[in-house]
């Protein structure tokens, strides 16, 4: 336990910045191309999960503990989250037997 | 030092194959490979804490939520009816613009400091737990609201309705 710190002593902030940024675009980019509602529901954790990424290095880089709080905070709201989208989709998919989201263009109307 | 970039290159890697999975149940796979890269570069910066809440939360938790969710929808017959291709290049040139503008106004602060943990029990579960309730206390009661409200708004969306109403 005491060893660990060495491992990110020699790591610059901004490898983490582009490592995060390169995830979460990866996310978007799931999001725009997917059809499936549960696979873009995937790739929004993806963005989520990034960003907590991102706050932790923030965290250790200023040697603040309240961005790792504030992770704490951000995956209970993802707890919350995805009991409730998921439930929408199990709904969505019991009305039109399908969770293509090019079925729910009624939703315009 | 060549863990974290070994281990940012496999969570890249299986980053893409999720989105890139034929099969729904294949990218949740990955996407448990990916929480488990996420979860190795929390314990690279000693935030023990979240490594555990991470792995019992997303792993333990939300996928295994996905993935009855999806062995509840029968989707093995048309599993995946893909866009048109106009829309997949849009979503591609999409995706790289937005990837652009972020590492480039990253390369207009251009800051190079290295990530150094001065307080070796900064992401122990004591510290975290002393902070959490002495200032957070208030918003960690509000989300422990939050989650029960979740709870009943997705049981209340997922049973049928009856057909007395």
């Amino acid at each position: 336990m005491e060893n660990i710190p060495q491992y990110i002593q020699a790591i610059p902030l901004n490898h983490y910045i582009i490592l995060c940024a390169i995830v979460f675009s990866i996310g978007v980019t799931g999001v725009l191309l997917r059809r499936n509602a549960i696979v873009i529901f995937m790739s929004v954790e993806l963005m989520l999960n990034s960003v907590n990424l991102l706050l932790t290095a923030f965290s250790v880089y200023r040697g603040d503990a309240s961005g790792q709080v504030f992770v704490f905070f951000i995956m209970a709201l993802a707890a919350a989250e995805v009991a409730i989208g998921l439930a929408i989709i199990v709904m969505i998919y019991r009305n039109t037997n399908s969770i293509d989201i090019n079925v729910l263009n009624r939703l315009k109307w | 030092m060549s863990t974290f970039y070994f281990i940012a290159f496999l969570s890249v890697l299986f980053s893409i194959l999720v989105i890139t999975a034929k099969n729904p149940v294949h990218s949740i796979l990955y996407l448990i490979l990916t929480f488990s890269t996420f979860t190795i570069h929390y314990i690279l910066m000693n935030a023990q804490f979240l490594a555990i809440v991470n792995f019992i939360v997303y792993m333990g938790a939300i996928l295994v939520l996905f993935l009855y969710t999806l062995m509840l929808m029968n989707l093995n017959k048309d599993s995946e009816p893909f866009k048109s291709n106009l829309v997949k290049v849009a979503a591609y040139v999409g995706g790289a613009c937005f990837l652009i503008t972020i590492i480039s106004s990253l390369k207009a602060f251009n800051t190079s400091q290295l990530v150094i943990l001065k307080d070796p029990n900064l992401g122990l579960v004591k510290n975290l737990g002393k902070i959490l309730f002495n200032e957070y206390l208030l918003p960690f009661e509000v989300s422990s609201i939050l989650l029960l409200s979740a709870m009943v708004g997705a049981v209340l969306l997922a049973t049928k309705e009856s057909k007395t109403t």
